[in-house]
Parts: structure tokens; C-alpha cells; sequence
């Protein structure tokens, strides 16, 4: 390297050249998430309080942090309302679980064989095209009020992506990795256990991630249709009361818990999909 | 062309026994009817370096193919060390263009997973002391436990020889292993290839579409005409081993690579 390079000072007579960057593009993420949030508080402050809208519409932000503080005392000294967050994320977890099982089950059978491609394939797109929603009177029918209900119109929602994201990845493996492993000789199960289902492990994570989403959706619209003691059914008590300000609380909570269970799959991948870095990520 | 005339083509003299012998070999890929390889009697002795060179589509990989056991020929014999080669063999090592190491598994982890493959993760593990043997043959001392994601292109290269190697194959087949790389990269590593195989005393047959490459590596190059992929000459390479990059500017050189070349020019392109 030659000193002109290293050079720090320029010489009398050079043209310097900076780059320019804008003040508005240099603050930093925290300043710029918490002046945005400030400033949408400061509009539904006005909003609220100048009787421009109705606070059955749209309550005030001092009301529904009254009723966060309420909330959150109840939740954390074990009241009823702590009782119905359990069942939900019970109801969660159980659909959760399930949606993994034969979602990763159906996807090996689809993504593995020439039998589930041709014949299995064609049903599921088939029912994942059906608004999933509307099944919930048949399980409710099916199953009652109590979680079995909720749990598998969740389970019914959160399925399908994770077979589509386990068939999309016994799929990425390209014709060299094929090669290579018949070559060292192995056998088929070994390609699918040492080779295929490591090479998907992105593709089956972003199928994971949707359903994370789609599993927390599907619980909630089980206890709106469905009654039940959960946490949807607290929202759709306090909505009927027009306690506005109620509901706001209740569905900050429960987004927590969604972001909980999203976090949950993220921070999995990072740990099992350590050589990739993932797409997405989580807030904060 | 009959298979006496190209026996009488094959360089006589070689050094050791034979080790892997063709026998009219033919490929015809029934569903489109087309003939991908004609007739081809090979034998490769032992520790020779041959190489195969062709246009793209001449057949010189479905060759390959065939002598890995990946694919079965339609007609013809294909022996290795006295049995019938009918599948994948541990005694057929192999290399491919793609350095295919695999990303969740650390550079000794890919190196012995053949052996994992074929004889279980205890077998794997008591040949890691082998495997850092091997990392270190080609350079690779110390990126043990690198993952495959921070190892340039050559080195990548490198640590499949080492995959190749383990399991101490009888042949050593390159489907156009250094082709990825940029071209100092390339000519060090052809480098290393000699060494490592004369190391070892390996069968090496490699596939290539550098006439630079064929010549510098092997003792014979055989040149393979298209549709239906055959091949026309094969030509023996006298210069001295070990062979350096400075053999290149030399007359003889120049003289080999324009004899390959001439019979590129008439046959591939029609």
C-alpha cells in the first residue's frame, strides 16, 4: 500500500468527496421506534379527547392504560383472567404441537414419494384453498365448546404451511448433494435423514413461521365462534359490553403471546439453522 | 472405430497391473432413443492418470457416471479390481465440480462422512485421526472444525479430496473438479493433485474440457468425439514427472496440446 493511501489528511488542492447521509437516515432504530410510537399516541390522544370520535369507537390512551395496569394486575395475582390465558395457550400448544406433527408427517409423505405427490398433493391444496375458517361450526358440532373444538380449527389452519414448507425442502437439495450421497453409497432413508431434511431445515422454518401466526389466528376465532372460558372469549365479553378500552388491553396481551410463540420458532432456527441467517426476525 | 485399432492406440508399457477395464460400453437413453456413448474399451493401470477430453455433450460424463456405478451401461463390461461394477463401490472415489460439502457439518465431519455413511458415526469418529491426516496432506491444517461456510472455493475443493480419499478408494474419478475456480486457483490445485496422487500411488481418471489441464495432469489423454460419444485418439503424455507449471511454455507441450486440439476442431463442433 502506498502512503498516498494511508493518508488521512488530504493534500491542499484535493477534491474530498463525502458522502452525505441524511439526518432523518441517522437516528438511531430505538430514537426512531419510540418517536413513531410517540407521535401515534399523540394523534389518538387528540383524537380521543376532543370528542371527534366516540371513546365507545375509540377510547382514550389514558383509559386503555388504565385497563393494561388492570389487566396486567390480574394476570399477574392469578386472577380469573390469568386462568383464561392459560386455557388459550394450552389450546396453543396443543395446536401447535399437532400442526408439527402431521404437517411434518403429510410433508415427508408428499416431498419423499412419488404416491403422496400425485395422490396426496392434489386433496391438500384442494383443502387448503377452503377458507379454513368456515369449518369451525362443523368442529364445534363435532367436538363441543370445550378446546377440542379450537384446537383443531388451529390445528386445521396451521397444518397446511408446514407441510408445504417440509415438502418445499426435501425438495432443495440439488442434483450434486444427490450425487454425492449416491456416491458415498447411501441408502435411501440415510439421503432423507443425514441429507434432505438438514438441506429443508429453511424451508421447513418458514412454513413453521407462518403457522405460528396462523396457529394463534386459529385459536382466537375458536373462542369467538365457539364460547369456551379462553382469552378470545374475554375480548368478545368485554366487546359486547362496549368496553372498548377492555378489548385494546386484552389483544395487546394476547399479541405478547403470539410474539412469544413467533420468537419461539426464530430463535429455534437460529439454533438449529445456524449456518444460514434468517429472513426474519423478530422485533428488538 | 474397432476396439483392436484403439487397443493398438492405448500406450504400451505402462507402469502397474490393470485395475479398472471397460469393455464396449455403450449408453442409449431408451426414452429419447438417443445413443450417448458408443462403444468404449478403457483400462486404466494402476497409478496411471488418464484423462478423458471432449466438447460439452460428447458423452464424457455420462462416462463417468457409468464407471461410478451411478448409472448402469446398456451394453458392455465394467470391471474394477477382478468383480463387476453394478452400484456405488467404496473403492471408487469421486469428485464433482461442486465441492458439495455440506454446510451443517464441519470440514472433519464432511471429510468422514463417507465412512459415516457406509459403516456408522462409531467408525466415522475412529477415523478422524486418518481425516486430520488428510486435511493436513492437502493444507488444511487447522480448519478442523471450520464450517464449510467460511472456507474459500479452494479450500472447499480441497477438504472433497480429502472426502474422496477416505475411504482409500482404488480409483480416483474427477468430473471437472477445478472447473468452479478462477484460474491460479485451478492451476494450484492441479498442483496438489499431482502430488496427492503420487503420494498415494492413485488411479485417477479425470474429466475435463481444458487441453492444458488433460495434458499437464495425465500419462494419457483420450480424445472423445459426440453423438455417439467415442473415443478417437488416445494420447500419451511423455513429459517428466513431476510435472511443473513451467512445462506449459515447453515445445512438447505446445506440440501435445495442438495434436489434441486438431482432433477437437474436426470431430466435436459438427
Amino acid at each position: 500500500m502506498s502512503d498516498a493511501t494511508l493518508r488521512a489528511e488530504p493534500a491542499p488542492g484535493d477534491t474530498v468527496w463525502v458522502e452525505q447521509v441524511s439526518w432523518f437516515d441517522r437516528i438511531p432504530r430505538s430514537v426512531a421506534m419510540a418517536l413513531l410510537a410517540v407521535a401515534f399516541i399523540a394523534i389518538w390522544h387528540l383524537v380521543s379527547n376532543f370528542g371527534i370520535v366516540s371513546p365507545i369507537i375509540l377510547p382514550t390512551p389514558a383509559e386503555t392504560l388504565r385497563h393494561l395496569i388492570f389487566v396486567g394486575e390480574n394476570l399477574l395475582t392469578g386472577g380469573y383472567m390469568l386462568g383464561s390465558l392459560m386455557i388459550t395457550l394450552q389450546e396453543l400448544v396443543i395446536s401447535f404441537a399437532l400442526a408439527i406433527f402431521i404437517g411434518f408427517t403429510l410433508g415427508v409423505l408428499v416431498g419423499e414419494t412419488a404416491f403422496g405427490e400425485r395422490a396426496v398433493m392434489p386433496y391438500l391444496v384442494a383443502l387448503d384453498t377452503m377458507p379454513k375458517v368456515a369449518f369451525a361450526p362443523i368442529f364445534i358440532a363435532w367436538l363441543g365448546f370445550g378446546i377440542e373444538s379450537k384446537v383443531a380449527l388451529a390445528t386445521f389452519i396451521a397444518t397446511f404451511p408446514i407441510v408445504v414448507g417440509t415438502a418445499a425442502g426435501l425438495h432443495a437439495a440439488d442434483e450434486n448433494a444427490r450425487m454425492a450421497f449416491k456416491t458415498m453409497g447411501a441408502t435411501r432413508w440415510q439421503t432423507l435423514v443425514k441429507m434432505k431434511l438438514p438441506m429443508g431445515l429453511p424451508q421447513f422454518f418458514t412454513g413453521l413461521k407462518i403457522a405460528a401466526v396462523g396457529v394463534m389466528a386459529g385459536v382466537i376465532t375458536g373462542e369467538f365462534l365457539g364460547g369456551g372460558k379462553g382469552f378470545g372469549e374475554l375480548i368478545r365479553v368485554a366487546s359486547t359490553n362496549l368496553d372498548t378500552a377492555r378489548v385494546f388491553a386484552l389483544i395487546l396481551y394476547l399479541s405478547l403471546l403470539g410474539l412469544a410463540t413467533f420468537g419461539l420458532v426464530v430463535w429455534l432456527e437460529r439454533k438449529l439453522v445456524f449456518w444460514q441467517r434468517s429472513s426474519v426476525r423478530t422485533a428488538g | 472405430m474397432s476396439a483392436a485399432r484403439l487397443e493398438a492406440l492405448a500406450p504400451s508399457g505402462q507402469r502397474g497391473r490393470p485395475v479398472y477395464e471397460l469393455r464396449g460400453v455403450s449408453k442409449t437413453y431408451a426414452r429419447r432413443n438417443i445413443q450417448a456413448l458408443g462403444s468404449v474399451d478403457l483400462t486404466l493401470t494402476e497409478g496411471s492418470f488418464s484423462s478423458v477430453i471432449g466438447a460439452s455433450g460428447c458423452g464424457k460424463s455420462t462416462l463417468l457416471k457409468i464407471m461410478a456405478g451411478l448409472v448402469p451401461p446398456s451394453a458392455g463390461r465394467v470391471m474394477l479390481a477382478g468383480s463387476p461394477v453394478t452400484g456405488p463401490r467404496r473403492d471408487i472415489g469421486m469428485m464433482f465440480q461442486q465441492a458439495t460439502l455440506f454446510p451443517w457439518k464441519t470440514a472433519l465431519e464432511n471429510v468422514v462422512l463417507p465412512i459415516e455413511i457406509r459403516d456408522g458415526k462409531a467408525a466415522a469418529r475412529a477415523k478422524q485421526g486418518e481425516a486430520r491426516a488428510l486435511l493436513e496432506l492437502v493444507g488444511l491444517k487447522g480448519f478442523e472444525t471450520v464450517y464449510p461456510g467460511e472456507l474459500s472455493g479452494g479450500m472447499a475443493q480441497r477438504a472433497a479430496i480429502c472426502r474422496m480419499l477416505i475411504t482409500e478408494p482404488a480409483v480416483l474419478l474427477l468430473d471437472e473438479p477445478f472447473s468452479a475456480l478462477d484460474e491460479l486457483t485451478r492451476d494450484y490445485m492441479n498442483m496438489e493433485l499431482q502430488r496427492i496422487c503420487m503420494a498415494r500411488n492413485a488411479t485417477a481418471f479425470l474429466v475435463t474440457h481444458s487441453i492444458s489441464e488433460a495434458v499437464i495432469l495425465s500419462d494419457t489423454v483420450y480424445v472423445m468425439s459426440p453423438r455417439p460419444g467415442r473415443f478417437v485418439e488416445a494420447v500419451e503424455v511423455d513429459l517428466p514427472r513431476p510435472r511443473t507449471l513451467e512445462m506449459i511454455t515447453t515445445p512438447r507441450f505446445g506440440a501435445l496440446v495442438d495434436r489434441i486440439r486438431s482432433h477437437l476442431d474436426k470431430g466435436s463442433f459438427l
